[in-house]
């Protein structure tokens, strides 16, 4: 019954789906978004938590190789692009939940955004470092 | 108004749109659910590990950029995540984001139409502890073996 009803609803009004918006124009994109990096993001997970739990103790030149693996650099780049989306998505619906006044709730999430494109950014130049640059141990 | 001697009078307190209290019936709220029954609680944390992981990509982007920056910087950042205060934190964030994951296993299922039935939402709201206490033991078991 569930599995029948939950192919058969839609959220979407007629008039929505004709114009391929939501009542708040970009709603079911964010929500399949959502889903899609939580997809993305369940095998890249798994692989990032036992990689980083094997590197315990590792020397800054053992870390270093890792990361700049190619194998390991495209994963973590992988990892980071739907990590950051992932979690710029989540915290948003947060904030539109939690928080009452207009302007805080805009604020809050361009914040966010703003705040975990940065992150992304600088980690991924991180990797792109390591694994393009070569090991900077080896420069000093 | 008086003082409330009934939990459920908590749900009658309501505003008039001049911001006067009136005694009137609100939709329920988080005073009326026993937080600590299965559906409610997996619910919520799933939401709080959600935040939890965000803090530790903070973690990941520190790591990462302090191997990038040389090893002054990796020694530093090694240090803090071998200290007591770093391995508690990251203990935590490794069964914040195991629980994060299984649960949103148990999402992705409901989003396919699969797994509302109370018996199967019990059943599987189980498994996703079972199996974070199980994937984090097994988490710290190959922290441990890398390090000694």
């Amino acid at each position: 019954m569930a599995k029948e009803l939950a192919e058969r609803t839609t959220l979407r009004s007629p008039l929505g789906r004709v114009r391929g918006l939501g009542a708040s124009k970009s709603g079911a994109h964010h929500w399949w978004l959502m889903r899609v990096t939580s997809v993305a993001l369940l095998p890249l997970s798994i692989w990032l938590i036992f990689a980083l739990a094997g590197l315990a103790g590792a020397s800054h030149a053992e870390a270093a190789a890792f990361v700049g693996r190619p194998v390991n650099a495209v994963l973590l780049l992988a990892f980071l692009a739907a990590a950051f989306h992932h979690t710029a998505y989540g915290v948003q619906v947060i904030i539109e939940d939690y928080v009452r006044s207009e302007w805080g709730r805009i604020g809050g999430i361009l914040a966010v955004k703003g705040l975990c494109a940065l992150l992304w950014l600088a980690a991924s130049l991180a990797v792109l470092r390591l694994a393009v640059g070569g090991v900077p141990a080896a420069a000093g | 108004m008086s003082i409330v001697k009934d939990g459920r009078e908590a749900t009658m307190i309501g505003h008039r749109s001049d911001g006067t209290a009136i005694r009137r019936p609100l939709s329920p709220h988080l005073q009326v659910y026993d937080m600590l029954q299965m559906s409610s609680a997996l619910s919520i944390s799933h939401r709080i590990t959600g935040v939890i992981w965000a803090i530790g990509l903070l973690f990941l982007v520190w790591w990462l950029v302090a191997a990038a920056a040389g090893p002054a910087a990796f020694a530093a950042a090694q240090w803090f995540f071998s200290s007591f205060l770093g391995v508690v934190l990251l203990l935590g964030l490794t069964a914040a984001a195991w629980f994060h994951t299984l649960n949103g296993v148990r999402h992705l299922a409901w989003d396919a139409g699969w797994g509302y039935e109370i018996p199967t939402m019990y059943r599987t709201g189980r498994a996703v502890l079972v199996g974070t206490a199980a994937l984090t033991v097994l988490t710290w078991i190959v922290v441990l073996v890398a390090f000694f």
